[in-house]
């Protein structure tokens, strides 16, 4: 797992969350939050070793269409029915530093907004070439890229007439267990986004906008695919562990 | 004005919602064909080093009720101590120990279970040593943002008291929420969001 033996080790302990940036747990116009939400405070530390360390993926977890949700569950010549889109951008951490090596789970509904999951219940089709998952790793200057059609909105049971905008969520690891992220790119311009229960458990609307991502022309492909950047800041971290005894850079 | 310090902002958590699955273990959502097996599934092989033992339990809600599509993620030492992270610097970890996993929690009974080892005691900050404990990282639907906690051994009593983070819990009675029941080789963690039994999740 740990194939990244060129990678310069870092050890120090992450920037603190600012937990009035993220969402608070408990947001009840996001229903289900309400009792899956601890009522008491966290108990705040610094980082120990059980949190600056976390686990680091080789390529070799990758599998070739694992970037490509046009293809990769399609049938032999055929493909997902959607708006073909590229989604590209970088990780990098508060002090603008890239995030080498860093795997990116992402999961989506289809074109009509539906979720290959038995859980689902929408009366929109599944498309047989589309499953809806890939994974992709950073390169080291910590950028990333996938092929995928752009997800639907869709309905859910939150409110009488709640939908969700058209989304694509994000797992990502860092290098530290401490930076464990998931969350949800949306598109520009969707007017849904505002609308949304579960964008606005997001107190800061620039916050929010941190989750939108801009249409980008010049990474379009001519007569193939339009292209989204989405770039994620994960926590950023001290340079030393032991300030006492001042290791590392 | 003075200068901008210059730092980006950390971009938001938001829900794993209820389909996590469908990203994070594929192949239990029966998506298959897409990858061979789900990331984390295993952490041990033959050959790893440690005593051997299994972790299971259940992520409860405020009514009382088992979350039965949640995302538990842990990460933890190997059986001397050592994390296999790049970040590790005090030696080179067992090399057949992943030290992490994942585990949906079942859509039939909302049980979550992990093959692991018994891992290590890890230094602390000022290198006082921790007892052993496995972090547990926690999503789903209805949490909009990760809960990070840790599991201790209700068989090491002793460093479990001098571990420096359990020292820290003021309200006392609240200690025995992140201590396993059980004894080797089957623990029983069970998570509890909110409510009287609420587990001590931290901010860390």
């Amino acid at each position: 797992m740990s194939d990244r033996s060129n990678m310069k080790a870092e050890t120090g302990a992450f920037f603190p969350r600012d937990r009035n940036w993220h969402a608070p747990a408990l947001t009840p116009g996001y229903k289900t939050s309400v009792l899956r939400s601890p009522q008491k405070a966290l108990l705040s530390l610094d980082n120990t070793l059980s949190e600056i360390t976390g686990p680091v993926f080789g390529h070799s977890i990758l599998g070739e269409l694992d970037n490509d949700l046009i293809h990769n569950f399609a049938r032999p010549g055929e493909s997902a029915i959607g708006e073909r889109i590229i989604v590209h951008g970088r990780v990098i951490d508060e002090r603008s530093r890239p995030v080498a090596g860093a795997l990116l789970e992402f999961w989506q509904a289809n074109a009509g907004g539906r979720y290959r999951h038995k859980k689902e219940s929408y009366l929109a089709p599944l498309d047989p070439n589309f499953g809806g998952c890939g994974r992709t790793i950073t390169d080291e200057d910590g950028y990333y890229r996938f092929r995928t059609i752009k997800p639907g909105p869709y309905p859910w049971p939150n409110g009488v007439n709640d939908w969700r905008p058209a989304h694509i969520h994000f797992s990502v690891f860092g290098h530290g267990f401490a930076q464990r992220l998931i969350t949800q790119m949306y598109f520009e311009g969707d007017p849904l986004i505002w609308r949304c229960p579960i964008v606005n458990t997001i107190p800061d609307r620039r916050a929010i906008e941190q989750l939108i991502a801009p249409l980008d022309m010049a990474n379009t492909i001519p007569m193939d695919a339009l292209a989204y950047k989405f770039d994620i800041v994960l926590r950023g971290r001290r340079s030393t562990l032991f300030e006492n005894r001042l290791e590392g850079n | 004005m003075v200068q901008a310090l210059g730092l980006l902002k950390e971009t938001p958590s938001q829900t794993a919602g209820p389909y996590v699955h469908i990203g994070c273990t594929p192949n239990y959502a029966e998506i298959a064909g897409i990858c061979a097996a789900d990331h984390g599934s295993v952490m041990l092989d033959d050959k790893t080093r440690g005593e051997r033992i299994t972790v299971h339990g259940h992520v409860i809600d405020g009514a009382g009720a088992p979350l039965k599509d949640a995302l538990v993620e842990i990460w933890q030492a190997d059986g001397a101590g050592l994390y296999n992270s790049p970040s590790e610097m005090r030696g080179k970890s067992d090399p057949n120990f992943t030290g992490w996993g994942r585990c949906p929690t079942s859509a039939d009974t909302g049980e979550f279970l992990f093959e692991t080892v018994k891992p290590g005691r890890v230094p602390f900050r000022d290198g006082r040593p921790m007892a052993p404990h496995i972090t547990f990282w926690i999503v789903a639907r209805g949490i909009n943002i990760g809960l990070h906690t840790r599991m201790y051994f209700p068989d090491e009593a002793e460093a479990n008291a001098e571990d420096p983070l359990l020292a820290r819990i003021e309200h006392r009675h609240r200690v025995a929420t992140l201590i396993a029941s059980g004894k080797s080789p089957l623990y029983t963690f069970d998570i509890h969001l909110q409510g009287e039994k609420e587990t001590v999740f931290l901010d860390i």
